[in-house]
C-alpha cells in the first residue's frame, strides 16, 4: 500500500479542475437565484469574450493586467509569502509609468520612453513592496497585514498627488494632462493592420507581449536559476533552507521586490497603453484578482496565462452579459472570481483526500 | 472652540461604532486562532442584508436579525474552510470579501432594480436617535450640559450596544470558562485537546460570535448611520477594524481606544478639509486619513511598542492520531 502513489495528473490536473467545476457550479446557482438561465448567460459571456475580433482584443487586454498581478502573487507564494498588496503596488507602479511619460513625452521617442516607463513602473512597484518586505524580513511584522495597510496608504497617496500636484489645470476631475503620442504604447490592431490581420478596435497593446515575456522570465527565474532554487526552498521548508545556508530574510526581500515590480507593470498596460494619462483607481481590483489567477493557475506561468485568459474573458463577457440582460450587473463576475478563490484556494482540500484515496485504492487493487 | 470639540467627539463616537463592533468580532475570531481578513466582507454582507430586510419588512430590528444571519453564514463558510478543511485563513477571507462585494450588488439589482442600491429607508426601518432622559432640560447647563445632551445623548441604540460590548467582551474573554478555552485554543490547541475539549467546536463558536458582532456592525452602517445600502459601503472599515485589533494588541479595552483614535482621526479629517491651521498651514486630508494605517505598520514593526498575536494564529489544528 505504501508503494502506491497518486498519479501526477490527478494532483496537477484532475483535482484543480474538479475545484474549478465546483466554483462554476456554485456560480450557476447564483444565476439561478436571480432567475437567469446560467447556460444562456454562459453563451452571452462566451460570445462577448471570444465571439468577435474586438471582444477577443478586450479579453486579452484584461488578461494582460491579470497576468502581471497573477505572476506577482504567484512568485511570492513560491517563497511562502502572501502578497495581498498587488493592488497598491500596481497603483504606485502606474504612478512611476505616468511620471516617466509626463517628463519625457515631448523630448524622447517612443523607443526610449517605453523601456524607461517599464523600468519606472517596475521600480515604483518594487519600492512599494520593499517596505513591507523589509519589515517582514528584519522586524518580523506580518506581511499580509502590512501589505493591506500599504494598499490604503497607496490609495491616499495617489489621491493627494493627483489632486494637489498632477491634476491638469482647469479640470474638475483629478486627471493629468494627456501624454503626447510619442508616449503611447502602440495598439496591436494598429501594428497588425499592415499585415492584413483585422483585430477590431480594442485597447489591446504591446503590454500584452511584455506580459508574455514576464511569464518566460518567471519560468526561467523560478526553475532554472540558483536563485529560484533558493526561493523554492524557502517556500517549501524555511528551516531546511536556513540549515542549507540560505539567507531567508534576503530571499524574502528579493522575492517581494520582484513581486512588486511585476504588479507595477499593470501601469504600463493601463497608463501608457490605454488611458494615456495618469488618473485615479485605474487598478480596479486587478491586484486582488491576481490572487484568484495565481491560485487557479497553480503558480505556473502556463496555468497563469490560462487563468488570466479565463478571468479576462469573464471581465469582457460580463460587460456583454450586462448589456444583453439588463437585470445582471458586471459585478457578477466578481462573485465568480470570489467563488474560484474559495473553491480552488480555501477549500482545495475538501475533496482532495477523497479523490486521492480513490486513486490509491485503485492503484493498490 | 469647546462646542467644536464636542461636535468632533460626537462624530468620533458615530464613526467608531462599526469599528468597535467589527474589531471585537475579530478579537473573538483571532483569539481562537482564526485569522479574519473577512471582517470587511461580513460587514458589507451584514449591511446589505439589514437594508434589504428593513426595506421589505419595514423594521430595522428585522433588518438586524437578517444582518446577523447573513454575517454568521459567512463566518461559518470561513470556519468550514479554515477549521474543518484546514484551508488557508487569508485565502478564505479574501474569497469571502470578493464574493460579498459582487453578490451584494448582483442581488441588490435583481431585488430592487436600483442599480445595486436598496430603497431609501425611513421611519421604523431605521434605528433612530435616542434622547437620554433630561437631555433637553440640562442642555443649558455649562460644559456638563453640553457633554450630556450632545455627546452622550442622541445616538441610536447600536452605538450604545457597541460600547457595552467592550466590557462584555472583556468579561467573556477573561472571566469565563469559555473565554479561557478560547484563549487557550489560540495559544496552544494541543493542550486544549489534551484536556478533552474539542478545538474545532471552540473555534466554531468563536467565528459565530465574530459573525454576530459583524452583523450588528453591518446593520449599523446601512440602517442607522446611513439610510440604505450603497455599493461597497463598508469602504475598508473592516480592514481598519483589523488594524485597530492589532493596534489594540488583541485586548478589548486597548482595541476600544484604538477604534476611538481611528474614529477621531476620521472625524478630524472631515473637519479639517480646506482649513488652514496656525503654524503648520493646511494639512492635507489624506495625511490624516492615512494615519491609522501608518500607525499600525509602525506598531507591527515594533517602532512603537510591540504587537504579539495569539501564538497558534493562522495554523490549522491537526489532531494527532496513533
Amino acid at each position: 500500500m505504501s508503494q502506491a502513489k497518486v498519479p501526477v495528473w490527478v494532483n496537477v490536473g484532475l483535482i484543480p479542475l474538479f475545484n474549478i467545476m465546483l466554483a462554476l457550479l456554485a456560480s450557476a446557482l447564483v444565476f439561478l437565484a436571480i432567475g437567469e438561465n446560467p447556460i444562456e448567460a454562459a453563451g452571452y459571456l462566451l460570445y462577448g469574450a471570444f465571439g468577435y475580433d474586438e471582444g477577443i482584443g478586450y479579453t486579452l487586454y484584461y488578461a494582460t493586467n491579470l497576468i502581471f498581478t497573477g505572476l506577482a502573487v504567484s512568485v511570492a507564494f513560491k517563497a511562502g509569502l502572501f502578497n495581498i498588496g498587488g493592488e497598491g503596488q500596481a497603483y504606485i507602479g502606474g504612478l512611476g509609468v505616468g511620471l516617466v511619460c509626463l517628463w519625457f513625452d515631448s523630448s524622447l521617442p517612443l523607443l526610449l520612453i517605453a523601456p524607461l516607463a517599464i523600468i519606472g513602473g517596475a521600480l515604483f512597484g518594487a519600492a512599494w513592496a520593499y517596505i513591507p518586505a523589509y519589515l517582514q524580513a528584519r522586524r518580523g511584522s506580518h506581511i499580509v497585514i502590512t501589505t493591506i495597510m500599504f494598499n490604503f496608504i497607496a490609495s491616499s497617496l495617489m489621491v493627494y498627488l493627483m489632486v494637489n500636484w498632477l491634476k491638469q489645470e482647469g479640470l474638475m476631475s483629478p486627471i493629468s494632462r494627456t501624454f503626447e503620442e510619442s508616449a503611447w504604447l502602440p495598439y496591436l490592431h494598429d501594428l497588425l493592420a499592415p499585415l492584413g490581420i483585422d483585430m477590431g478596435d480594442s485597447p489591446l497593446n504591446l503590454a500584452f507581449i511584455l506580459a508574455l515575456l514576464c511569464c518566460v522570465f518567471y519560468w526561467a527565474l523560478v526553475w532554472h536559476t540558483r536563485w529560484g532554487y533558493q526561493l523554492r526552498t524557502v517556500g517549501t521548508n524555511p528551516t531546511a533552507a536556513q540549515y542549507a545556508g540560505i539567507d531567508n530574510a534576503k530571499v524574502t526581500i528579493w522575492v517581494m521586490l520582484i513581486s512588486g515590480a511585476l504588479a507595477g507593470l499593470v501601469g504600463v498596460n493601463e497608463i501608457m497603453g490605454v488611458n494615456h494619462s495618469l488618473l485615479l483607481n485605474f487598478t480596479a481590483g486587478y491586484g486582488f484578482a491576481g490572487i484568484a489567477v495565481a491560485l487557479m493557475g497553480r503558480n505556473h506561468p502556463v496555468g497563469i496565462i490560462l487563468a488570466a485568459m479565463l478571468f479576462g474573458a469573464l471581465y469582457q463577457g460580463g460587460g456583454e452579459l450586462a448589456f444583453e440582460i439588463p437585470t445582471i450587473t458586471p459585478e457578477i463576475v466578481v462573485v465568480i472570481q470570489g467563488l474560484v478563490i474559495l473553491f480552488s484556494g480555501a477549500l482545495e482540500n475538501m475533496f482532495k483526500g477523497k479523490i486521492e484515496a480513490f486513486f490509491l485504492r485503485r492503484a493498490a487493487a | 472652540m469647546f462646542e467644536t470639540l464636542i461636535l468632533i467627539l460626537d462624530a468620533t463616537l458615530r464613526v467608531s461604532t462599526p469599528l468597535i463592533l467589527a474589531a471585537l468580532a475579530g478579537l473573538f475570531s483571532e483569539r481562537s486562532g482564526i485569522v479574519d481578513i473577512g471582517l470587511e466582507g461580513k460587514l458589507l454582507g451584514g449591511a446589505f442584508a439589514a437594508a434589504a430586510a428593513a426595506a421589505v419588512f419595514g423594521s430595522a430590528w428585522i433588518g438586524l436579525l437578517f444582518a446577523i444571519a447573513a454575517s454568521v453564514s459567512l463566518a461559518l463558510i470561513h470556519g468550514f474552510a479554515c477549521i474543518t478543511h484546514r484551508g488557508d485563513h487569508i485565502v478564505s477571507g479574501v474569497a469571502i470579501n470578493t464574493i460579498v462585494a459582487g453578490l451584494t450588488v448582483t442581488l441588490g439589482l435583481d431585488w430592487f432594480s436600483q442599480g445595486g442600491q436598496t430603497p431609501a429607508l425611513t421611519g421604523a426601518a431605521r434605528f433612530t436617535p435616542i434622547t437620554l432622559p433630561f437631555a433637553d432640560q440640562v442642555a443649558e447647563v455649562p460644559v456638563l450640559g453640553l457633554i450630556y445632551s450632545e455627546l452622550l445623548s442622541g445616538h441610536n441604540i447600536l452605538v450604545y450596544v457597541a460600547f457595552l460590548m467592550v466590557p462584555l467582551t472583556y468579561w467573556v474573554v477573561f472571566k469565563t470558562r469559555f473565554g479561557l478555552r478560547l484563549r487557550a485554543v489560540g495559544e496552544n490547541p494541543h493542550a486544549v485537546d489534551t484536556a478533552g475539549i474539542s478545538v474545532a467546536w471552540v473555534r466554531y463558536r468563536a467565528v459565530i460570535l465574530c459573525g454576530v458582532l459583524c452583523g450588528i456592525a453591518g446593520a449599523y452602517l446601512s440602517t442607522a448611520h446611513n439610510a440604505g445600502f450603497l455599493k461597497d459601503m463598508s469602504a475598508g472599515k473592516g480592514y481598519m477594524a483589523l488594524a485597530a485589533l492589532i493596534f489594540g494588541k488583541w485586548r478589548p479595552v486597548p482595541v476600544l481606544l484604538a477604534c476611538l483614535l481611528f474614529g477621531f482621526l476620521d472625524a478630524v479629517a472631515v473637519r479639517l478639509q480646506g482649513v488652514s491651521l496656525p503654524v503648520i498651514g493646511e494639512v492635507p486630508v489624506q495625511a490624516i486619513e492615512v494615519l491609522p494605517y501608518v500607525l499600525t505598520v509602525l506598531l507591527l514593526a515594533g517602532f512603537i511598542g510591540k504587537a504579539v498575536g495569539p501564538k497558534a494564529i493562522g495554523k490549522p489544528y491537526v489532531k494527532e492520531r496513533a
